[in-house]
């Protein structure tokens, strides 16, 4: 696997990683991708979940908050609304965070707003699964 | 003349104010350091965000969308970005002009205001004020701007308002900022030049284009409204630094012209006393 594309992903608040990589995966709104070099140009809207960058045999995992990801030819933008590293994020919030959203879908109330409730879930997902 | 006491007295307030000046002076060019890093780390994204969905409706741009065309209603709803304190020069008044003098009726457009100054202004020329977000632009963060971004596109959605500009003031450099109001809904497709670089001819759109639209024109118009907001906190401490930085010359100008009065009617009182004396001893000899 010798080929490699330049990746940017970045955020409203910085440049969060610019770098050449091997592959990347990352979940869409569509389902989960994997991108090697050579992908068809492609734009895709992303769910909250985990992005995993692959270097050259090095492995990095940033939780990655809906956004937005486009490939071109010899590129790949990723514009996230929230990334972060393992290393950025609270444990203990996240998953005080998962309880809550879970406790709030569960209760059926109709005062709760089950779109948020399950958006909050899946953040606090991504971010659990990303520091494991 | 006016006697040496009220001279001084006069003096001692300028001087006070004077200083007052500086200090704001110096708080507002450390805050816009702050404000200049953030907004040039925010620009990269904002910037690839609308290329890239000039390029999504460049090659979709004449598909029938409910973002795309124009509704109904003759409302205009206009984002207004000023700063929650004065002392700054014409920031608020060039943003308020900017609405009042730009074709924005009274009567037929809604402010969302961003900024107490410019609501307040707003407010005493007779606009009606749906909403105000003032506490945003202490600390603009991006959770306010998709909020803001929520709140106006349900508005548009519902029929309310049928279109929806941005006003604020866009940070050039340190000195020059320049008030601007955009046209952020309906997106005219006429508007947008195609992009001749092939590589868009072959992008594929997960979801369908339409699908994909609907999904990222909110992002798009939050990523606007974000990078609004940032560079408005940039321009408005840049126009107080130099709103300052005048008043405080002015001050030290005041001063010593009053420092040159204060000597002479000092002088006078002297000279006074002096001619006083040697009368009075001339008299006794």
């Amino acid at each position: 696997m010798a080929d490699k594309f330049m990746l940017i992903v970045n955020t409203p608040d910085r440049e969060f990683y610019r770098g050449e990589v091997s592959m990347l995966e990352l979940t869409t709104s569509e389902g989960d991708i994997g991108i090697y070099a050579g992908h068809i140009p492609l734009t895709a809207v992303l769910v909250p979940g985990v992005m995993t960058i692959h270097e050259d045999g090095a492995e990095k995992k940033a939780a990655v908050h809906g956004g937005i990801i486009e490939i071109l030819q010899t590129k790949v933008n990723v514009l996230a609304e929230v990334a972060e590293w393992p290393d950025e994020i609270d444990v203990n919030r996240a998953n005080e965070a998962r309880i809550r959203a879970e406790r709030r879908l569960k209760s059926g109330d109709a005062h709760v707003n089950m779109v948020r409730a399950e958006l909050a879930l899946k953040r606090s997902l991504a971010r659990l699964n990303a520091v494991d | 003349m006016a006697s040496m006491r009220d001279i001084k007295r006069r003096k001692d307030t300028i001087q006070s104010t004077g200083q007052i000046t500086k200090a704001m002076k110096l708080v507002s060019t450390v805050k816009l350091q702050k404000a200049k890093g953030r907004a040039e780390s925010t620009r990269p994204y904002s910037d690839l965000m609308y290329e890239t969905v000039q390029s999504i409706l460049a090659k979709s741009g004449h598909i029938s969308h409910k973002y795309l065309s124009a509704a109904a209603s003759q409302k205009k709803a206009v984002i207004v970005i000023t700063s929650n304190r004065g002392l700054a020069g014409g920031y608020n008044t060039n943003i308020t002009k900017l609405i009042t003098d730009g074709g924005f009726d009274s009567d037929e457009t809604v402010i969302y205001a961003v900024g107490k100054k410019g609501r307040e202004l707003l407010e005493r020329k007779g606009y009606e004020i749906k909403a105000d977000y003032s506490e945003a632009v202490n600390e603009p963060i991006y959770t306010d701007a998709k909020e803001i971004c929520e709140e106006v596109l349900s508005a548009f959605t519902q029929g309310e308002v049928g279109e929806i500009y941005l006003a604020y003031t866009a940070f050039k450099n340190t000195v020059v900022h320049e008030p601007k109001s955009v046209k952020l809904l309906p997106v005219s497709a006429d508007e947008i030049q195609p992009v001749t670089d092939g590589s868009e001819a072959l992008m594929t759109y997960e979801p369908s284009e339409e699908e994909a639209l609907n999904m990222i024109i909110p992002k798009y118009l939050s990523s606007l409204i974000y990078g609004a907001m940032i560079e408005s906190v940039a321009s408005e401490n840049g126009a107080r630094m130099q709103a300052m930085d005048s008043a405080t010359s002015n001050a030290e100008d005041m001063i010593s012209s009053l420092s040159l009065k204060y000597n002479r009617a000092r002088q006078a009182a002297i000279t006074q006393e002096l001619t006083e004396i040697i009368s009075g001893a001339n008299a006794i000899e």
